[in-house]
Formats: C-alpha cells, sequence, structure tokens
C-alpha cells in the first residue's frame, strides 16, 4: 500500500512553475467573464455607469493599488532573498507582504461600510429606486471587488503557509519553486486589481 | 511475478488514497459507469412517460425533474469527465512513456473534488425544496425564479468545474513535461495528441462557466441582477455566457472520442494511419475554431443578423476538420488487412452515428432551417447522436480495446459483439424516430404530445428498451470478464507503448524508460 502513495521522488521545477502558469491562465479567464459583462453593460448603459461611479472615492481606491504594488514588490524581493539563501530575510518580505494585504482588506472593509452605510447595496431599497445601469454598476462593483477580495484571502493564506514552509527550510536556496509560484500568484491578483481601479473608479 | 502488477496489493484504503495513475483511472471509471447507468434508466424512465400520449407515469413537473437532473448527471458527470478522466488518466501516461502523470497528488485531489461535486448533484436531487426543473442549462430567468433546488445543482457544476480544469492542467505539464526520450511532438500517438487539445479546452473554457454560475448565486442569494430584467439585467447575456464554455464543452466531450478511434484503426487494420499530421492539426484546429460557434445555439434567441451569419459561417468551418479526420480514418481502412473484432464494431458504428450527427448539425447551423427545427426533437436526436452515437460510443469501443490491458483478462468476445449489436439497434431505434418527429414540429422538453406523433415515440420507446438492454448486455459481459482467459500483453497486435508492456501494467509501468525512435503507428 505505502508503495502506491509514495511514487519515486519526481522534482521538476520547470512543470510545477507551467502548471501555475496554466492555472493562472484559468484565474484570468475568469475575471475575464466578469469584464466582459462589465463592457457588455457599459456599452448599453454609458451614463448610468458614468453617474454611479462618481460614488466612489478614487482616493481610497488609489491608496490600495499603491498597497498593492508595493506587496506586489516585497514578495519579488523575498523569492530573491531566499534565492540568496538569507532566510530571514525572505521570511521577513513575506510577512510584510502579508500586513500590506490586510491593510488593503482593512481599507476595503471601509469603504464597503461606508457604501452599505449609504444604502448602497444591492437590493436596498435605494438602489433599486436607481436607474438600470446604476444597479448594475453597484452589482459589479460588490461582485468584482468581492471576488478578488477573495482572492487576496486565498493569497494571504498560501503566502502564510509559504512562509511557515521557508522556516522549517522546507523552501530553500536550492528548492524555492513553491515561493516563485506563491510570488505569481500574488501579482495576479495584484494585475486584477490594476484592471479593476480603473474600470471602477477612474473611467467616470 | 503474478503480483507486481498495479492491481496489487488489493485492500479499498490502498485504492482510496493512491495516487497511481492507473487506480485513479479505474476509480473514475468505476463512478462514471454507475452514474452513466443511472443517466440511462432516468432516461428510459422519460421514455416510458414518453410511449403513449396523456400522462402514463409521472406528472409534468415530475417530468421536468426527471431531464434536467439525467441531462446533468450525462453532461458533467459522464460525458464531459467521460474519456480523459478515465482512458485518459490510465493510458496518456504509458502511451507517452511515462510513470505517472507530472502532479499524482493533484491528481487524486481532482477525483475527490469530482466526488464531492457528484455528492452535491445527488444532493440537489433530495434535499430543499424539490430537484431541480431548469433543464441542465440552468437558463435565465427561469433558473432565478423556479423554487426549485437550483443554487445546489449550479454549486455541484462549479465544483465539478474545477475537477475538469485541474485534470486538464495536470494533462498539459504532463505532455509538456514528461514524454519519454526521443518522443518529439510529431511521435506522440494521436490519443495523447487529443487530450492535449481537449485539455487546453477545459483549462480556457471552465472558468466562464464558473463565473457565471457564482454569478447565478449571487443574484439569487445577494440581488445581484446580472441576467434578471427586473433588476437591470440581461437573460441573453446569460445564454452567451453559458455557451462560451458549453460549445467548447462539446469538444471537450467529442475529440478525446476521436482520439481513440484514431488508436482503435490503425490495430485492427494493421496499418499506419492516413495523415497523421492532418489528424493532429485538425485537433488543435476544432479546439481552436470551437471556441468561436457558440452563438449557433442562439439564433432564436434576438442576436444581430451579422452576428448570426458570422456564427453559421464559423459553425461550417469547424465541421471541417471534422470531416477531415473521418476521411483519415476510412483511408486509414483502405487496403488494410481488418478484423472485426469487438473495438472495431464500436468503432464502425462510431464512424457512421459521428457522421449523422455532424451533417444534421450543419442543418441547425444554417440560419433558415435552424428556425424551423430548433427545439424541437431533431436537436434532440443530433446531439444525442454526437454525444451518445459519437462519445458514448467511442467510451464503449475504448474500453472494449482497452480491457484486457486494463485487467489482464479477455471478456467474451461472441457475448461482446452481441451487446454490440442489440446497443446498436436500440440506439438507432431510439434517436432516429426522433429526427422525423422534430421535423414534423413535436417540441423538446414536453412530457406530452399530439396524437399524430404517437408512431415516433412509440419507436423510441421500444429502441429505449431495446438499447438498455444491450447495456446491461455489455456491462455483464465486461463484469463477466473478470474471470475470463488471461490476456497476453498484446491482444490485438497494437503498436503503441502500452502495448509493449505486461498486462496488466506492472506499478511504475515501465522498468526500463523507453527511447523513441519511430512513429506510433509504424506496421509493415
Amino acid at each position: 500500500m505505502e508503495n502506491h502513495s509514495a511514487h519515486s521522488e519526481h522534482r521538476d521545477d520547470e512543470g510545477s512553475r507551467l502548471g501555475m502558469w496554466v492555472f493562472l491562465f484559468t484565474e484570468m479567464i475568469l475575471f475575464f467573464g466578469l469584464f466582459l459583462v462589465y463592457a457588455v453593460f457599459r456599452a448599453k448603459h454609458a451614463d448610468d455607469f458614468h453617474i454611479a461611479a462618481q460614488q466612489f472615492n478614487v482616493i481610497i481606491g488609489a491608496i490600495n493599488t499603491i498597497i498593492l504594488l508595493i506587496s506586489s514588490a516585497t514578495v519579488a524581493m523575498s523569492i530573491t532573498a531566499i534565492q540568496l539563501n538569507d532566510r530571514v530575510k525572505a521570511i521577513r518580505l513575506l510577512w510584510i507582504t502579508i500586513g500590506l494585504a490586510l491593510i488593503f482588506l482593512v481599507n476595503k472593509y471601509f469603504e464597503w461600510g461606508g457604501k452599505i452605510d449609504h444604502m448602497l447595496y444591492p437590493g436596498s431599497d435605494l438602489v433599486t429606486s436607481l436607474k438600470q445601469g446604476q444597479i448594475l454598476f453597484f452589482g459589479l462593483y460588490y461582485f468584482m471587488t468581492g471576488l478578488h477580495a477573495l482572492h487576496i484571502v486565498i493569497g494571504v493564506t498560501l503566502l502564510a503557509y509559504i512562509a511557515s514552509q521557508v522556516k522549517k527550510g522546507k523552501v530553500n536556496a536550492n528548492d524555492h519553486v513553491l515561493l516563485e509560484n506563491g510570488g505569481l500568484y500574488w501579482h495576479l491578483v495584484d494585475l486584477i486589481w490594476i484592471f479593476l481601479f480603473p474600470l471602477l473608479y477612474l473611467i467616470t | 511475478m503474478q503480483n507486481t502488477n498495479y492491481l496489487y496489493p488489493k485492500g479499498l484504503k490502498g485504492w482510496l488514497t493512491s495516487t497511481d495513475h492507473k487506480r485513479i483511472g479505474v476509480m473514475y471509471l468505476i463512478a462514471i459507469m454507475v452514474f452513466f447507468l443511472v443517466g440511462g434508466i432516468l432516461g428510459g424512465i422519460m421514455k416510458l412517460e414518453l410511449a403513449q400520449p396523456g400522462q402514463q407515469v409521472m406528472d409534468a413537473q415530475t417530468y421536468n425533474g426527471l431531464f434536467t437532473v439525467h441531462g446533468i448527471i450525462m453532461i458533467f458527470l459522464v460525458v464531459i469527465p467521460g474519456l480523459s478522466a478515465v482512458f485518459g488518466n490510465f493510458f496518456l501516461p504509458i502511451m507517452i512513456g511515462a510513470k505517472d502523470v507530472v502532479f499524482p497528488r493533484l491528481n487524486l485531489l481532482s477525483f475527490y473534488i469530482y466526488i464531492v461535486g457528484a455528492c452535491i448533484a445527488v444532493l440537489s436531487q433530495f434535499a430543499g425544496s424539490g430537484p431541480p426543473d431548469t433543464g441542465w442549462t440552468f437558463y435565465a430567468p427561469y433558473s432565478l425564479e423556479s423554487d426549485t433546488n437550483v443554487v445546489m445543482a449550479v454549486f455541484a457544476a462549479f465544483v465539478l468545474g474545477f475537477s475538469s480544469i485541474l485534470t486538464g492542467l495536470n494533462f498539459i505539464v504532463t505532455i509538456h513535461r514528461l514524454r519519454a526520450p526521443g518522443m518529439g511532438w510529431f511521435k506522440m500517438p494521436l490519443f495523447p495528441w487529443s487530450l492535449y487539445a481537449t485539455a487546453w479546452i477545459q483549462v480556457l473554457a471552465t472558468p466562464i462557466i464558473g463565473i457565471t454560475l457564482l454569478m447565478i448565486a449571487a443574484e439569487r442569494f445577494l440581488n445581484i441582477g446580472f441576467f434578471d430584467p427586473t433588476l437591470g439585467g440581461d437573460p441573453i447575456l446569460f445564454q452567451h455566457l453559458f455557451w462560451i464554455y458549453s460549445h467548447p464543452a462539446v469538444y471537450i466531450m467529442i475529440l478525446p472520442a476521436m482520439g481513440v478511434i484514431t488508436e482503435i484503426i490503425p490495430t485492427f487494420c494493421q496499418r499506419k494511419v492516413f495523415g497523421y499530421q492532418a489528424i493532429v492539426i485538425s485537433s488543435l484546429a476544432i479546439a481552436g475554431v470551437g471556441y468561436l460557434v457558440w452563438g449557433h445555439h442562439m439564433f432564436t434567441s434576438g442576436m444581430s443578423d451579422l452576428s448570426r451569419w458570422v456564427f453559421s459561417l464559423l459553425t461550417f468551418i469547424v465541421a471541417i476538420p471534422s470531416a477531415i479526420k473521418v476521411f483519415n480514418w476510412i483511408a486509414t481502412m483502405y487496403k488494410g488487412s481488418i478484423e472485426l473484432r469487438t473495438p472495431f464494431l464500436y468503432t464502425l458504428s462510431f464512424i457512421f452515428q459521428f457522421m449523422i450527427g455532424g451533417i444534421t448539425g450543419l442543418i441547425l447551423g444554417s440560419l433558415a432551417t435552424d428556425v424551423h427545427v430548433h427545439d424541437t426533437y431533431f436537436v434532440v436526436a443530433h446531439f444525442h447522436y454526437i454525444v451518445f452515437g459519437g462519445m458514448g460510443f467511442a467510451f464503449f469501443a475504448a474500453i472494449h480495446y482497452w480491457y484486457p490491458k486494463m485487467f489482464g483478462r479477455m471478456y467474451n468476445e461472441r457475448r461482446a459483439n452481441w451487446a454490440w449489436g442489440v446497443v446498436f439497434s436500440g440506439f438507432t431505434l431510439l434517436y432516429f424516430p426522433m429526427f422525423i418527429l422534430g421535423l414534423q414540429g413535436m417540441p423538446r422538453r414536453y412530457f406530452d404530445y399530439l396524437p399524430e406523433y404517437t408512431f415516433g415515440h412509440v419507436l423510441s420507446s421500444i429502441g429505449a428498451a431495446v438499447l438498455l438492454t444491450g447495456l446491461f448486455m455489455m456491462v455483464h459481459t465486461l463484469l463477466a470478464g473478470r474471470n475470463g482467459k488471461v490476456a497476453p500483453a498484446n491482444p490485438w497486435g497494437g503498436k503503441t507503448l502500452e502495448w509493449t508492456i505486461s498486462s496488466p501494467p506492472p506499478l511504475e509501468n515501465f522498468v526500463e524508460v523507453p527511447t523513441i525512435t519511430e512513429g506510433p503507428y509504424e506496421y509493415k
């Protein structure tokens, strides 16, 4: 029985990276479906989208964008650190990344909370009394940023797990493909936000 | 020596926790055959209801639930995973000379995700407010309004999508990284090639259905109105998103089937496959163009004339690579020394049914004729000819072809041939009358019909009984094969790598990793 679960050890970093890239394609296409919906409704209700987007605070959005960009840099630095065999620095940089992600989520929490206090959530009396395109815009806003926030949470969990593996020495200067893949995932989460930010906040 | 193959040691725990691709393939085989028989029996009950006009054994609402669960089981649990999960898992690594897939643990994980998804799908029938009645397509706005247990079924499809994506990802990386030394891309057998094309569709199309199903859930729980017109949404948009996945999904089903057929024909003709490169390129072309034809499901639901033209044209274009394959198969047989064994009988009926299904597909792809036959039994007949007559028969061909390799035993071929005869006649009798009924205007999804359609329906119901009998004969023959003659390593005289190792294959497939020097089908 034992020999069935423990195949002869086979390590293929190139394969793992390729697998991660293929997985990232699927994530991009997941969001692509939403961008498609956004594009269709924006084309149909350009004016409503314009009005609804003015409810959003560009400053908070911009701060969050900068936070995520920095966090992408820190995770990349962490990979360099492990390549240079500096485990302590790698772990520290990972925790900085996670901290930045949490700040992002806190900002998001206040932003959502503020909207909800102003009765701007799907199904509220205020929103249902708005014009069609505006209802759709708020729906898309919550759905897209909500799904993105879910990805942030998954990313944080993943990075925390990787940090523990670095600490145990399972991820080290010779074998760091797990950290690289975690970094790739984090860049993707960042990249998606780079699209969400202009679509929801900037194009008004 | 006897006990060194992958079937040993015995013991349930060893199977359920095994990351061996062969064991995972066999576990999928068992799960999928069980679901196939359940789905088939449900279909049989539908035909029982339709055997005479008026209400026979159930009311209309039950019938709605029945065709929905028949569709969900057959599409999401049987034909989408089908060939790639069972025979892809078992034979892809062997055929490319590898010891396993590249991520064996991920492979086991996708099996369990499949099982979880299947359990949720089954649960959706019993838990909550009654079995879903939307059809497997979950069309909005009805899927948003129906007070049956739609969300759970939708969630099951979402989970099953994950399993499909992970299997596809695993196969892509496996084919890139683990081909045996010397096996260049164009020395790879054609079943792995078809799995490669399929895997890309699985990876690139499935997320779209994932997000669409999430949107349905958000709409039902959170009042986010993407598709419901009263909340500002657009139901046609749902159809677009749904078919952006679900049309390519048809190619997820049929491409591996074509791959299996392409393996079987050279073996039983002892002849090199005709036009190897044309088959490879047509697989890739089907995968690519198949992405762009989804609109032909919606010719009558409101689209601009221009887009209908474009989708119709693309639909005709995607028929070309499929036809190329048929020509290749027939040209391979030409002047071959053909041996009519059981797998080859299934293969021949595959080609016959696939051509009927394909050409009737073009009738549906033409704008003018589609308006006439849309949403009639013609469509039902067409896709059962493709999905069952195509993918289903290819599955049967594959199981009869590889059975001796997988289990090291031979089934009783005479009985298997009889089963084939009954299955084939039952299939024809069940589905061919549906073409006529459809042309006469019989609408699909109705639990009752006008008296003038009685004759066709009666024929079809008799066909269903014959088909089910045949299927049970087939399964019985296969199960009885456990005690059959011991199979040699190469019972059919095949040339691909799986025939070079013992039957059943040893634990890590190859004692020595083979080095490839020539193409896969070098028959004398």
